[in-house]
């Protein structure tokens, strides 16, 4: 690992400063930062950390449901949290697919979505959640809806000097649920990942979202979809019809792991899927 | 801001102070902030009882208990865990007597090479000290960051539940 110099600020208005600097990399759980410094695929000269930054790590809820996230909340504690689990469960299952719970101990929500993989296991929950992140920075700071985030892979509308501080997630779905395609129990990296999450009554859904990550290169919504769901009765033909209409919104490519064609046939199962067990749970 | 010469990764940072407290010893050292916390365990303080297996946080050999949670200690820097408490496997016994976990470990041979046990012991040690009462398929689930290349996993579980089972009846 090349040298580095090593900040440990105690307020967001000093992170932000020193972050904006160049060559700055900020340290949250260092589960990404820290194998990339080994393996020299990141080089900064200084690395901010935030854990002595207070009030970052907190999990709050209301009583609608709503709930926010510190950015800094470790995967493991959004996994056991009992309110997320409840209200927004496709995002506990999703941090539950995380890497080993050694891992989910240090990894952070924050470090999760601002390292921008297209895979991450945190991101198709946060999507369907509706989440908004808030975001510090020297001159105060903005607030953005969780799918205008991500520009590409890796890549966020992030500027230098931004730090994400928490998502906050409004008053839930009554059911979801996240499939991440995989074939090792622990310790893999999702094919695709899909999160569905459902409003119903009486047999009718009457609010859908569809949530999809490693399908392109950014996660993505699945819009055709969820407006072909909303306001018509549950069948099995409608869920097919929204599986089609999920995977026509994709754009997978091939690689090791698998190919195009299989990603894109997989997010047509698998949200037929989450969507039957969302239904069943909400 | 002056910043040091990083060609080749050859020139040091300036050094952190750092106090840790592993397995109930203070520790005041200064270490490079490029220092894992595996390195700074076996080089600085000479604890070689934690293994460094890939690296990359994928097999679990590095697994010590930061704060009462398992964690794997290759991904962490050294300057981050200032303030912590840490145990690594060296801590485990007191006065004489080995751990149940590590006992068990013996007593089923849940080793073959030896090289994984001090993570898997770790990793089981935070899982037991959470909650003893956990199905077979619980553990195995729960173990999954730990790798054994002996494939030695049975007797490993084993143990693991053997331990469990005994910490949980006498607690």
């Amino acid at each position: 690992m090349k040298s580095f110099e090593y900040f440990e600020p105690t307020t967001l208005a000093e992170a932000s400063r020193l972050f904006a600097e160049e060559h700055a990399q900020l340290l949250a759980g260092g589960t990404d930062l820290v194998i990339g410094m080994k393996a020299y695929t990141e080089t900064p000269q200084s690395v901010i950390s935030l854990q002595k930054i207070q009030g970052l790590d907190t999990i709050t809820s209301d009583s609608d449901g709503s709930i926010t996230i510190g950015a800094m909340t470790k995967v493991r504690d959004v996994e056991l949290s009992d309110d997320v689990q409840k209200h927004h469960t496709a995002l506990a299952e999703g941090a539950s697919e995380i890497g080993s719970i050694q891992i989910r101990n240090l990894a952070t929500i924050g470090g999760n979505i601002a390292h921008a993989s297209p895979a991450a296991d945190t991101v198709a929950g946060l999507l369907v959640a509706d989440a908004r992140v808030d975001i510090a920075s020297a001159d105060g700071g903005r607030s953005v809806p969780i799918n205008e985030l991500f520009t590409g892979p890796g890549q966020t509308v992030l500027k230098p000097g931004e730090i994400i501080t928490q998502f906050r997630l409004p008053s839930p779905a009554s059911g979801s649920h996240y499939i991440k395609h995989k074939i090792r129990e622990v310790m893999d990296l999702a094919f695709i990942g899909v999160a569905s999450a459902v409003n119903v009554d009486n047999g009718t859904i009457t609010d859908a979202r569809i949530g999809l990550a490693a399908v392109a290169p950014t996660p993505i919504r699945a819009t055709e979809a969820e407006d072909l769901l909303k306001g018509k009765e549950i069948t099995s033909e409608l869920l097919e019809q929204a599986g089609e209409a999920a995977a026509a919104a994709t754009s997978p490519i091939s690689d090791l792991r698998c190919s195009a064609e299989h990603r894109k046939e997989m997010v047509n199962v698998f949200t037929r899927r989450t969507l039957q067990l969302a239904i069943d749970r909400a | 801001m002056s910043r040091s010469n990083t060609s080749f990764g050859l020139q040091t940072s300036p050094k952190h102070p750092v106090s840790l407290k592993v397995n109930g010893d203070e520790h005041d050292l200064l270490i490079e902030p490029r220092k894992t916390l595996l390195a700074v365990l076996r080089d600085t303080i000479g604890l070689t009882g934690t293994k460094e297996g890939c690296s990359t946080g994928d097999c679990g050999a590095c697994t010590v208990i930061v704060d009462g949670k398992a964690v794997t200690s290759c991904m962490v820097l050294g300057v981050t865990a200032s303030g912590k408490e840490i145990t690594t496997i060296e801590g485990l016994a007191s006065e004489g007597e080995l751990h149940p976990i590590q006992q068990a470990f013996i007593d089923t041979g849940g080793y073959q090479c030896g090289f994984c046990t001090p993570g898997f012991i770790m990793a089981s040690k935070a899982l037991v000290d959470e909650n003893p009462n956990r199905t077979e398929e619980e553990f195995r689930f729960a173990l999954g960051g730990n790798i054994c290349r002996c494939t030695g996993y049975t007797k490993i579980l084993e143990a693991v539940l053997q331990a469990a089972e005994e910490i949980h009846t006498n607690s």
